[in-house]
């Protein structure tokens, strides 16, 4: 496909005898809605923090718009924007004054760096606040301006560490639709989150990281395709007569008592082995109260990946 | 304000852009320092408070102990609120330095330090902004004092032509701001190593007091015990205060019964102390900043 703008090659990173990231590699493409999926700790944050220099590289090379970190953090800084995980916003300052400072210290020229604030102002809807001082904003508000501020140089690379972290769902969508729309206009974006929905909803591709260590990477629909199955719900008049007879399926791999009846796991074209299996059951006579069928979700992937469940 | 940016074909990092980017850091300390109403009202009336209730207080109280008139004739004799305004004058910009990196330890603990750490800002600059927004406001509380100290009595300038007032001026900005630089780096320094606000206090407290006793700031050092007029030498504040008296005062004078001559070599080697105080505070700062880890 297209270029690679972010290429990681063997990168591990420790906190003395801790170690946060474990040999990851990985390329993100130009254009591209790029994921970093894992719950707290698994190494995501470290990994963007040396990503973004602000950590130093002990092991591994990370190229960035043809720039290596190690060598030209200052090229890299020039390529990049970045939206933090906790808030870093001076809260005394307006938001106009956000990113006029942010602006300078990017050394734009005077003329380039006034037009884009109020083009940035534009982009996140912040006009009426424009001369508001940052302690007034909302929380969504701020990650807005945050968005607005990681955009101000222009950068090829966007980063954005849990960018919906504590929004309200509202706040939540917006700050999504302001994520496809820079995408659209041609920034590349590299996000972290441990929301599946998030992942799953904005990424072209996710990589999902536990431990330190990349686990599994694709597309959505790769990574679901990767469990190989789908789940099947049925009531049935006679469980154990069910049981029996789709345990003789090929299609079928696994039969288990579920809440109400049946859950049964099926190799990942569920759409056409569900009539098989309703006509077979038909056939045999047993009366069916319920069927339903699941496609996998992302916390599936997760589950099936590291054997537990994600936490928020 | 406009900054413009050079790049060279190098491939190393340092030296890419040659800008004052460091004005950036300074835009933005002056804005919150003008827009604290209450923290700008206090940083300019307090200098004014001191000399107003301690000067007056302590020159009528030096009155009445009847300290010794001893000056022959036709020598300068100064009185207690003259010889002390200098004083006061260095104590501030101590003061004014010494807390001036707090805004440092503010951003680390914000967050706000990331963004500036994760910018091409050349980390050198952080420290020069810093600082020069930190003089210019040691720079305006002692022009107040000085200023107030003459509405109230103070001698300062007496007898000096119009051309002598302003490179007296120009000298005392030029001691008050190495003095400051020093002590401004220092506090960098201490900032970024602290965790809190409470500790920062303390250690800053701590270090203030001997720096402000052990000095000729408020009465003469002649009379310290032989270790403590040793201690007095090392202490940078006597060299600022007695660099702002020669150009305040004069080279030759009495205060409190003592003879204070200063000849140019005295007040060159109070310079030149200063600037080595403040090339060493600055590069202890600015080794502290390049190995700042703020993630």
């Amino acid at each position: 496909m297209s270029e690679a703008i972010i290429e990681v090659e063997g990168l591990s990173h420790s906190f003395g005898e801790v170690t946060a990231v474990d040999s990851v590699s990985f390329t993100v493409r130009k254009g591209e809605i790029f994921s970093f999926l894992g719950p707290n700790g698994a190494g995501k944050s470290t990994t963007i923090n040396v990503l973004t220099t602000l950590l130093p590289v002990q092991r591994g090379r990370i190229l960035i718009a043809g720039h290596d970190v190690a060598t030209e953090p200052g090229a890299v800084r020039r390529s990049i924007g970045i939206v933090f995980q906790e808030e870093t916003l001076d809260r005394d300052l307006t938001v106009r004054e956000i990113l006029e400072f942010h602006g300078r210290l990017y050394s734009m020229p005077r003329e380039e760096r006034q037009a884009r604030v109020e083009e940035m102002i534009r982009l996140v809807e912040l006009e009426k606040k424009r001369d508001v001082l940052v302690k007034h904003l909302s929380g969504g508000m701020k990650r807005r301006l945050e968005i607005a501020r990681g955009l101000m140089t222009r950068p090829m690379v966007l980063f954005l560490d849990e960018p919906t972290l504590g929004l309200d769902p509202q706040s939540r969508l917006r700050v999504w639709d302001y994520i496809r729309q820079v995408n659209r206009e041609g920034t590349t974006i590299f996000l972290t989150t441990h929301y599946m929905d998030e992942a799953d909803s904005l990424s072209d591709r996710i990589s999902i990281i536990d431990h330190g260590r990349i686990i599994a990477s694709g597309t959505s629909g790769e990574l679901k395709d990767a469990l190989g199955e789908d789940m099947i719900y049925l009531e049935t008049a006679d469980d154990g007569m069910t049981t029996g007879i789709l345990l003789g399926l090929p299609e079928v791999r696994a039969v288990k008592p579920s809440l109400r009846g049946l859950s049964v796991t099926i190799a990942n074209e569920g759409t056409k082995t569900l009539p098989v299996i309703l006509d077979r059951l038909k056939a045999e006579g047993i009366g069916i109260r319920s069927a339903n069928l699941k496609k996998p979700t992302l916390d599936d992937v997760f589950v099936h990946f590291t054997g537990r469940e994600i936490r928020g | 304000m406009s900054s413009s940016i050079s790049r060279g074909g190098r491939s190393g990092d340092r030296g890419e852009s040659v800008a004052a980017e460091f004005l950036t850091i300074y835009w933005r300390d002056m804005l919150r320092f003008f827009r604290f109403r209450a923290l700008l009202f206090s940083s300019l009336v307090q200098p004014a408070l001191w000399m107003a209730f301690f000067g007056v207080a302590f020159t009528g109280t030096l009155t009445q102990l009847g300290a010794p008139a001893t000056t022959p004739p036709g020598a300068t004799s100064v009185s207690y609120l003259t010889f002390m305004a200098a004083g006061i004058m260095a104590l501030t910009t101590l003061f004014t330095s010494l807390f001036g990196g707090i805004s440092l330890l503010f951003d680390k603990l914000w967050g706000l330090m990331r963004e500036i750490l994760a910018s091409p800002l050349p980390r050198s600059h952080i420290l020069i902004g810093v600082n020069l927004s930190g003089i210019t406001k040691s720079f305006i509380q002692v022009l107040i004092i000085m200023v107030f100290g003459i509405l109230i009595g103070v001698q300062f300038f007496s007898g000096f032509t119009p051309l002598r007032v302003l490179v007296s001026l120009l000298g005392i900005l030029l001691f008050v701001g190495i003095f400051s630089f020093g002590f401004l780096s220092m506090s960098s320094t201490i900032s970024m190593r602290m965790e809190s606000p409470e500790s920062l206090q303390a250690v800053i407290t701590l270090l203030s007091l001997p720096i402000f006793f052990v000095s000729n700031a408020l009465y003469p050092a002649q009379a310290f015990p032989p270790f403590l007029q040793a201690a007095a030498m090392l202490n940078p504040l006597t060299y600022v205060v007695t660099g702002i008296r020669y150009f305040a005062i004069g080279p030759d004078f009495y205060a409190l019964g003592t003879h204070y001559v200063y000849t140019p070599g005295m007040v060159l080697f109070s310079l030149l102390f200063l600037c080595l105080f403040a090339l060493a505070m600055f590069t202890i700062a600015w080794w502290t900043f390049e190995k700042a880890v703020v993630t």
